[in-house]
């Protein structure tokens, strides 16, 4: 599964369909955001089959941002069952987000 | 591009280091804050640098700067290094919205001399920030509290104010170049109050309740950017090559610690871009 440039639909549809779902908050001016992009993409690809994969700019997807408490950008947020179950804030190694996504999968 | 060597900080050990990178065929971006804010330029006089007596600080690193500037396959740029991260044996540094890659770092940053605010660490993420730039927009509208330590951050304020953000400026001093139409309050100490998410900050003994909390410093800990590295009494450890323990990173300069000399600095600039090409051209092989 490749990374996918969702929108709020995308979002619904993953998120109603209760299976794990990463969502990268970003915003295309954002510099860390930019240096994150490629590790998100290493994460698709490791985790291809069992996770879905999603970036959500946060100037076109406000309302997202705001509803899950966006506070700082890159946040990626790790979903399953519908809810949130995790969340990291910032650029952070490959392995942090690994380990994320190891304990909830 | 990719540069060989990125070099953060652009005092005495940095220039240094990018001109002996220079000398072995390297490539290498300096970061650093404006010359003006370097505690070199603020030295009156400068008695204890070799050849050079009774040289004022401002003309010696203008001096270096130049050399550095003449040097083939050196760039200079202004900024603050915010993130750095390495990735597939390529380092990654942010300043501002931009991205710099290169295959290995020195690390020149002289002393932060910044200590977290109580609360910082705890809500950082969750309502404090350290890039105006890239979380700016998600506070338009809402309280914010800028904590101006950097040189550049009335600038950072005035586009927060911009974009729709309710700024209040902190600082010991109000800088002349403040936005009149921020509101500026003095302040020396500081807490970040909250428990979920930012609810105001406490200076002095003054509540101003706020969502977001900016705190704009000159000089990212090179611990925060690199949270890899062994420190040794808040100093950066090294080896006799000024080799940290991050494979690739290398440190030099009163970062790594006692005497903050400028002699002394120019030496391990010069060896840790030494060893920094060293380390390039065996992983080429």
């Amino acid at each position: 599964m490749a990374v996918l440039h969702g929108n709020e639909e995308a979002f619904s549809k993953i998120l109603e369909s209760g299976e794990p779902m990463l969502v990268d908050f970003f915003a295309t001016w954002c510099g860390p955001c930019k240096m994150l992009a490629p590790i998100i993409e290493e994460l698709a690809a490791d985790y291809e089959g069992r996770l879905h994969v999603l970036k959500l700019d946060t100037d076109e997807n406000q309302s997202l941002a705001m509803n899950y408490g966006i506070m700082n950008i890159p946040t990626v947020v790790l979903f399953q069952g519908g809810n949130e179950v995790d969340r990291l804030v910032g650029v952070l190694p490959k392995e942090s987000f690994a380990q994320m996504i190891d304990a909830h999968l | 591009m990719t540069y060989d060597v990125l070099i953060l900080g652009a005092g005495p050990a940095g220039l240094s280091a990018a001109l002996q990178c220079a000398a072995r065929g390297k490539t290498a971006l300096v970061i650093g804050n404006p010359p003006r804010t370097s505690p070199l330029s603020k030295a009156e006089r400068v008695d204890n640098y070799l050849g050079l007596p009774r040289i004022n600080g401002r003309d010696m690193l203008n001096a270096f700067l130049a050399h550095a500037r003449e040097a083939e396959g050196i760039d200079l740029l202004e900024g603050r290094a915010l993130n750095a991260m390495s990735l597939s044996g390529v380092f990654y540094v942010t300043v501002g919205s931009e991205v710099y890659q290169g295959r290995a770092v020195i690390l020149a940053t002289g002393v932060a001399r910044a200590r977290p605010y109580p609360g910082e660490a705890e809500l950082l993420g969750k309502g404090v920030s350290y890039c105006a730039t890239c979380d700016g927009m998600l506070y338009r509208g809402r309280e914010v509290v800028v904590v101006g330590l950097a040189q550049d951050a009335p600038e950072e304020a005035a586009m927060l104010s911009r974009i729709g953000c309710k700024v209040t400026y902190l600082a010991p001093k109000r800088p002349e170049e403040l936005d009149a139409a921020i509101p500026f309050i003095k302040s020396g100490k500081l807490s970040i109050l909250g428990e979920e998410r930012v609810e105001g900050v406490l200076t002095d003994d003054k509540t101003l309740p706020c969502q977001g909390v900016f705190l704009l410093r000159d000089t990212i800990a090179p611990a925060a950017l690199f949270p890899g590295l062994s420190l040794d009494g808040g100093y950066i450890r090294v080896d006799r090559t000024m080799a940290t323990r991050l494979p690739g990173v290398f440190a030099a300069g009163d970062c790594t610690g006692l005497p903050l000399q400028i002699a002394k600095a120019v030496g391990e600039g010069q060896l840790a871009a030494h060893s920094a090409a060293q380390w390039l051209d065996a992983q080429k092989k």
